[in-house]
């Protein structure tokens, strides 16, 4: 049995899931960010040494805080949102309000950590 | 739009089998998450991070209350923030956290990986990462 899709490439990426789809791509990319980030960074822990600090010094690169903030936040938020919305089903039916709430907290948290990671990173 | 109704079965018709106990612990565990970070940040604040540390130290501490975290701040003396509490703590919040994630690529890969064989072996490297990843995290939280 090998994977089959019914779509083609380029169907399947003009998709319109609208917001549950974002969020479903969104939870799953922060995800992986975060277990990438958090398998390397016990291994260079481990691990020690010069290999281990040159691995641990990339994470205190703003681009990187910036990006793993993102999948760290994002997945907390939308992860709550699925937890409450899963023990009390009868939310489900407000889920795209509850996604919109969501945006409405992940934003400005997200804006000012972005920028107060920049100010330090690049205004000093 | 049309809306479905949401189904309700009662329990003795509901499947319960390994995927839907690691269906439930994945929400459950995002909850024990939230708990021990709160924990965490609030034990920072109790210990003087209000004066001695900035908001992405007491973020990074959050996230793994471990004492090589605050090294670079102006924490006067580690050894409060080494504790056996904070140890525990940080075990805890280890073990949910890798359950939580292999889990969670177990659920990716099946996405792309669908033949039967192909599912065990998945199975099998997420066994051996869930147990590899805790005993080398536990070592570092205990020896730090």
């Amino acid at each position: 049995m090998s994977l089959k899709r019914n779509v083609s490439l380029a169907t399947g990426l003009r998709y319109q899931g609208q917001g549950p789809y974002l969020t479903f791509i969104l939870h799953r990319i922060g995800g992986l960010g975060m277990g990438i980030f958090v398998a390397v960074h016990v291994l260079a822990s481990f691990v020690g040494g010069s290999v281990g600090s040159f691995l641990n010094a990339i994470y205190t690169h703003w681009v990187f805080q910036i990006f793993i903030f993102f999948c760290a936040l994002f997945h907390a938020i939308n992860g709550l949102r699925i937890t409450i919305c899963d023990l009390f089903p009868k939310l489900i039916e407000y889920q795209r309000e509850a996604i919109w709430v969501e945006w409405a907290v992940f934003l400005p948290i997200f804006g000012i950590a972005v920028f107060v990671i920049l100010n330090a990173a690049l205004g000093g | 739009m049309t809306t479905t109704k949401p189904r309700t079965l009662p329990l003795s018709k509901r499947g319960l089998n390994f995927e839907m106990l690691m269906w439930i612990f994945t929400r459950l565990s995002a909850l024990a998450m939230y708990a021990l970070i709160l924990i965490a940040i609030i034990g920072a604040l109790i210990m003087g991070a209000r004066t001695q540390m900035n908001m992405a130290d007491v973020l990074r501490w959050g996230f793994m209350p471990n004492s090589s975290h605050v090294q670079s701040t102006n924490v006067p003396d580690l050894a409060p923030w080494a504790s056996p509490f904070w140890k525990v703590t940080a075990g805890l919040l280890l073990f949910v956290a890798v359950a939580h994630g292999v889990h969670g690529l177990v659920v990716i890969s099946d996405d792309y990986i669908v033949s039967a064989r192909g599912r065990n072996i998945a199975r099998i490297i997420s066994i051996i990462m869930v147990i590899s990843f805790s005993l080398m995290g536990l070592y570092i939280i205990w020896t730090s």
